[in-house]
């Protein structure tokens, strides 16, 4: 498609709005284009300085703030039947209950994308680096005790003979300043990345499970004994199902 | 009382004004309650409540001014946006402060500041702002890209001037 087709739609692409067909598409076309990539980047600029410039700009002061809280408390009419101040507060309470909600859905929206895109990056940096691993093992005992005494946690590799999964090997990897383990994996000619970190180094963003893709990499993660498990890469979901069944049925 | 805060930034961003900003919040608040029956579960509440402040406002006398001296654009034509071209002088924004996107976004007409800020600092999805504004989806795209351009070019003429 031109770029021409293409500038309309930038909007929407910087806004997380077009459908998944498209936004692949486009992605495509932005690796190539540095025209449109130029754009979008300009438009994604503006936005977060909208957004950092006009949030919390201007806040209530206390006095009014109690004044809405009484409206909100108090029954609108004191001649009206009694029962109506449990009523209200009740309706008052249900609204900023699903508000609150709504908005911490939102937030913890924005929150996992920047998760999953960080962890896209993370894999697109192996994938790049010239010493893809630090450990070179295709056997799991050498692997794991790798491990011991560099990150605070450890894990259960499963066995792969009989599988079409290599094991390439291992190294260190960081996510919001905790270290975690990275395991490289080979299906035919794909390149798997298996991250596990702490639960608590990702935070409660995540679904317990989740299968998704993120910057067009299929991404599965789950959750088992505090440890968050998540795998990235190119090779087909049904692959990326198989290796995870793998590995949740060595934990 | 995160709603609270939400919807007095809006207001006030529409409004220009602490004490119309008050008005427009504790009103919307009162029609809130007073209406909550008009409200359909399994629709979007956040979208009903900020309809409810938006129309409050837009039927206030700030509100009535302001729409009064903005012509509206045309948006009935879905015409293609021509792209924009990365000059040095577009890459400003990059360096856009905060005290030049503030008041790039006070200059914008009512129509394109509500707009960028339900997308940008509310975060609402396309349907969830069409719903708000009362417009069709694909107004909201065409909307929102002309207030980015908007904003874009205020914020350039503020920096030359």
């Amino acid at each position: 498609m031109a770029c021409g087709l293409w500038a309309g739609k930038l909007d929407a692409y910087v806004d997380g709005e077009l459908p998944p067909a498209d936004e692949r598409a486009l992605r495509e076309h932005l690796r190539g284009c540095a025209s449109c990539a130029a754009d979008s980047v300009e438009l994604l600029q503006a936005k977060r300085a909208v957004q950092a410039a006009a949030s919390k700009r201007f806040l209530p002061d206390a006095g009014f703030r109690a004044r809405i809280q009484k409206t909100l408390a108090a029954p609108r009419s004191p001649r009206r039947n009694f029962n109506w101040l449990p009523a209200l507060a009740a309706i008052a309470a249900a609204l900023l209950a699903v508000v609150a909600l709504s908005f911490a859905y939102n937030r913890n929206r924005v929150r996992e994308r920047q998760l999953m895109s960080e962890l896209a990056d993370l894999h697109v940096a192996t994938l790049a680096s010239a010493n893809p691993v630090d450990v070179v093992s295709s056997d799991r005992h050498t692997v794991k005790p790798w491990f011991q005494g560099k990150i605070p946690f450890t894990f259960n590799l499963p066995e792969l003979a009989g599988t079409p999964f290599v094991l390439v090997g291992a190294r260190i990897s960081y996510l919001n300043q905790a270290p975690g383990a990275e395991l490289i994996f080979r299906v035919r000619q794909h390149q798997i990345s298996v991250f596990i970190f702490q639960d608590r180094a990702v935070g409660t963003v995540l679904a317990k499970e989740r299968a998704g893709t993120e910057l067009s990499f299929n991404v599965q993660s789950w959750s088992r004994n505090g440890l968050r498990y998540f795998v990235i890469g190119d090779a087909s979901a049904d692959d990326l199902e198989k290796l995870s069944s793998l590995l949740k049925s060595s934990t | 009382m995160p709603l609270l805060d939400r919807l007095y930034n809006f207001a006030h961003w529409l409004a220009g004004n602490r004490e119309e900003a008050e008005d427009l919040v504790e009103e919307t608040f009162a029609k809130a309650l007073k209406g909550f029956s008009s409200f359909q579960p399994g629709t979007n509440f956040r979208a009903w409540i900020y309809r409810i402040l938006r129309n409050t406002f837009l039927t206030s006398r700030t509100g009535l001014k302001s729409a009064a001296t903005v012509p509206l654009d045309s948006e009935a034509d879905n015409d293609t946006l021509p792209a924009t071209q990365s000059t040095p002088e577009t890459i400003l924004l990059e360096r856009l402060d905060h005290q030049l996107a503030r008041e790039a976004l006070d200059q914008l007409p009512v129509h394109y500041r509500e707009i960028l800020l339900l997308c940008e600092v509310e975060e609402m999805s396309y349907q969830e702002i069409s719903a708000t504004l009362a417009i069709p989806a694909g107004t909201v795209m065409s909307r929102l890209s002309r207030a980015r351009r908007a904003l874009r070019d205020t914020a350039q003429k503020l920096q030359r001037s």
